[in-house]
């Protein structure tokens, strides 16, 4: 037993201080010399190792479920770390119970799962740690440039945990059943739809109900809008950009034709049209098989993945939809420890390998690369290798994309603004708008500068 | 007491209003039965389906296979058995918290009921004005100051608040004042026993309904309890029922998601029978309780 965890703990420390040189041999693109043994001021890397060795106590808020299992390989790796995981449940109730313990000045983690959107509000509330000075910076080339971006702006705020790059997801036995083609333009997909309805009414190409902000926001990411700026206490917001107008122009026309069904994203009818493929096309994530397999069993083997379709019929961009960061909170007692933690939590091949057996779908390079991703073959896809056409969107996620510093609130009032539309099956441009009117009262509320 | 009552209704029962205005009534009261007893059905039924049956059935009857007993062990077993432990947490809070403002309102009502003494009125207007305020709105007011206090996220968290109970307090006031008679108090005093000793050999006898109407309320609220702990706790250990439940029924949602319908469904179902059994075993009580100091004696 204690051979078997001494073992393990020369295993992992091998692993890290090869993994470090391997990191300094990659990183010398000109960037200014630092050296990665850290003689800075927050001790770097060995303040790390130090805090490890040393021990003690941190508790971890997450909704991820790999957590029980990676929380107990890392005790096994470091076994004088005892690690206190909370279930949040999901996004929302984890961010709700995180402000509450942050405005309360005490109860929040050290630890903490966050989603990329959600990061910055909690970053410019100085409610989290800077990882710099931990030497993290190191680990950049380990991660996607989208979602090694999401995590560090003005500071390194978390590591990324996973990543979801939009695909298209389609039912192929109700696409074989009323013959049609995997679009791979919008225009395709809005006749794609049509041709769906006009067979069976039952039958929509996809859901959307105008509630989902997070859908909302990718869908104008990948029609090449970038409708938010950020620059410390200036913020741009332009709603009506040309990708966002690209976007509103054809989903309007699906919704006034009514070939969107409204039902709302997970719910138990969102599930059962899934499975019966009466919801026959899903634009989402790279996560989303995890879901369809855990939620939709009666649909195994009808499902398939695409590229996203794109405006004009040119290479494929997409967008990040989802993932999600841990970050450590300016509240923890230990931040080197907590730091460890993370670092040992989104950069050790012995955690992402736990994080991949669930279902995961990662955002660090090595992984998405490696053959043996690649060429999974999955059961629930009728034996297709979908990691080749996610890892692909992967690579081409559109760049400079900004979340507002108040998206939480932002997303939580995009119903609002937006959901109205879809039930008139008016111009989703007019929501829109309705939703910049809003955001724009709110940031100067809050003190930023806000232009338009 | 009840007697007047009872004849007053059969006097109007002959009236010839009656039989139109019943049979109105009775068809809003089956209504309101359908009504009522529609979502139990649902649940009860929705508890035997698998998940996949679930999605793909008529929700108000039966569907594929029979799973309820399934649903049941797997309820038991998910996440390690932590259901247990959110029932045995339900049962803890329901015994101290309703236990405790039982008590406390026994009391209290009492004293108010059967002493005299400086300062009753205002005792009077800031119970009244305690029941016209929801909890719900002291919730957060509740969590910043057990928050200085280091109280979060333990059981005390729901334990406290929930002994506070102004309307129970009331209701043994009102009870006390009309069913222990001051005479008997006299009595018991010129006998020579202390108020302690006549409070619980004589006045608690006679407030026995009055305090199980009183627990019925409390045991209903604290068992049903979901803002409060929902804002207190953070630790799945402490949870009770209804935010297990929730917490499994969120986990459909997002990035990672696990659906658990069928547990969900089999979950509440199993919450809801215990405060069943305590309803209708303890309703006699509560009805007799209602109608206190409706009727002048």
């Amino acid at each position: 037993m204690t051979a078997r965890t001494l073992t393990r703990v020369a295993a992992a420390t091998a692993a890290a201080t090869l993994l470090g040189a391997g990191l300094v041999a990659c990183s010398d693109g000109g960037s200014p010399g630092g050296s990665p043994d850290g003689s800075g001021p927050g001790g770097g890397a060995d303040a790390i190792e130090a805090a490890l060795e040393a021990g003690g106590s941190i508790t971890y808020w997450t909704w991820t479920p790999s957590a029980e299992a990676q929380v107990a390989a890392f005790e096994e790796a470091y076994p004088n770390v005892d690690v206190t995981l909370v279930d949040t449940g999901g996004a929302n109730d984890n961010n709700i119970k995180l402000q509450n313990a942050i405005s309360a000045g005490s109860g929040a983690p050290d630890v903490v799962q966050l989603e990329y959107q959600a990061l910055p509000q909690f970053m410019i509330a100085d409610s989290l740690v800077d990882l710099t000075d931990y030497g993290f910076g190191d680990l950049e080339p380990l991660y996607t440039p989208s979602t090694w971006a999401s995590v560090s702006q003005d500071g390194i705020w978390g590591l990324p945990q996973d990543s979801g790059p939009m695909a298209l997801f389609y039912n192929k036995r109700v696409f074989d059943e009323f013959g049609l083609e995997v679009p791979t333009t919008w225009d395709e997909y809005i006749d794609a739809g049509r041709a769906l309805q006009a067979a069976d009414p039952e039958y929509y190409i996809t859901n959307d109900s105008g509630t989902d902000a997070g859908f909302g926001t990718a869908m104008i990411w990948q029609a090449g809008g970038r409708p938010f700026a950020v620059d410390g206490e200036n913020v741009t917001i332009d709603l009506e950009d040309e990708g966002a107008q690209r976007w509103a122009d054809s989903w309007s026309t699906l919704v006034q034709e009514d070939l969107v069904s409204q039902i709302a994203g997970w719910s138990d009818e969102w599930f059962a049209g899934l499975a019966s493929g009466k919801i026959a096309t899903l634009p989402i994530g790279a996560w989303m098989p995890g879901v369809f397999e855990s939620g939709t069993q009666a649909g195994a083997g009808d499902w398939r993945v695409a590229p996203m379709p794109t405006y004009d019929g040119g290479e494929p961009v997409t967008a990040e939809n989802g993932g999600s960061a841990q970050v450590v909170t300016q509240q923890s007692d230990n931040p080197a420890l907590a730091a460890g933690f993370l670092q040992w939590l989104n950069s050790s091949d012995e955690s992402i390998q736990v994080f991949l057996d669930k279902g995961g779908f990662p955002a660090t390079v090595k992984e998405l690369n490696s053959e043996e991703f690649l060429s999974h073959q999955s059961d629930f896809f009728g034996g297709q290798e979908i990691n080749r056409v996610l890892v692909d969107a992967a690579n081409s996620v559109g760049t400079g994309w900004q979340y507002l510093p108040w998206q939480a609130y932002a997303n939580s009032v995009y119903a609002d603004a937006v959901g109205p539309v879809y039930l008139d099956q008016g111009d989703i441009n007019d929501g829109l708008v309705a939703w910049q009117e809003q955001n724009v009262t709110y940031g100067t509320q809050q003190g930023f500068t806000v232009g338009e | 007491m009840t007697t007047p009552t009872l004849d007053r209704l059969s006097e109007r029962s002959s009236s010839w209003l009656a039989p139109r205005s019943s049979k109105l009534l009775t068809a809003a009261m089956s209504l309101f039965v359908i009504y009522s007893l529609l979502p139990l059905a649902w649940l009860t039924i929705s508890s035997t389906k698998t998940m996949d049956s679930l999605f793909g059935s008529f929700g108000l009857w039966f569907d594929g296979p029979f799973a309820l007993f399934q649903n049941i062990h797997d309820t038991f077993v998910y996440q390690d058995g932590i259901f247990l432990r959110w029932f045995g947490n339900t049962l803890l809070y329901v015994v101290l918290g309703a236990g405790g403002a039982t008590a406390l309102a026994t009391l209290a009502g009492y004293g108010l009921a059967k002493f005299v003494f400086p300062g009753k009125r205002g005792v009077f207007a800031v119970v009244l004005g305690a029941i016209a305020v929801p909890g719900t709105a002291l919730a957060v007011p509740t969590f910043l100051m057990f928050s200085q206090m280091g109280l979060t996220n333990t059981i005390w968290s729901i334990v406290i608040p929930s002994l506070i109970s102004p309307f129970g307090l009331y209701l043994i006031w009102v009870y006390a004042v009309d069913s222990v008679p001051t005479e008997l108090l006299e009595a018991a005093r010129v006998d020579g026993a202390g108020e302690l000793r006549t409070f619980f050999t004589i006045s608690l006898r006679l407030l026995v309904p009055g305090v199980v109407t009183v627990a019925l309320f409390s045991i209903v609220a604290t068992w049903n309890n979901y803002f409060l702990p929902l804002i207190m706790l953070s630790d799945p250990n402490l949870f009770p029922l209804t935010i297990g439940l929730n917490q499994w029924n969120q986990q459909a949602s997002g990035i990672g998601s696990e659906p658990v319908f069928n547990l969900v469904i089999t979950g509440s179902l199993l919450t809801i029978v215990p405060i069943i059994i305590v309803f209708l075993y303890l309703q006699r009580y509560w009805q007799s309780g209602l109608s206190a100091g409706s009727v002048k004696q």
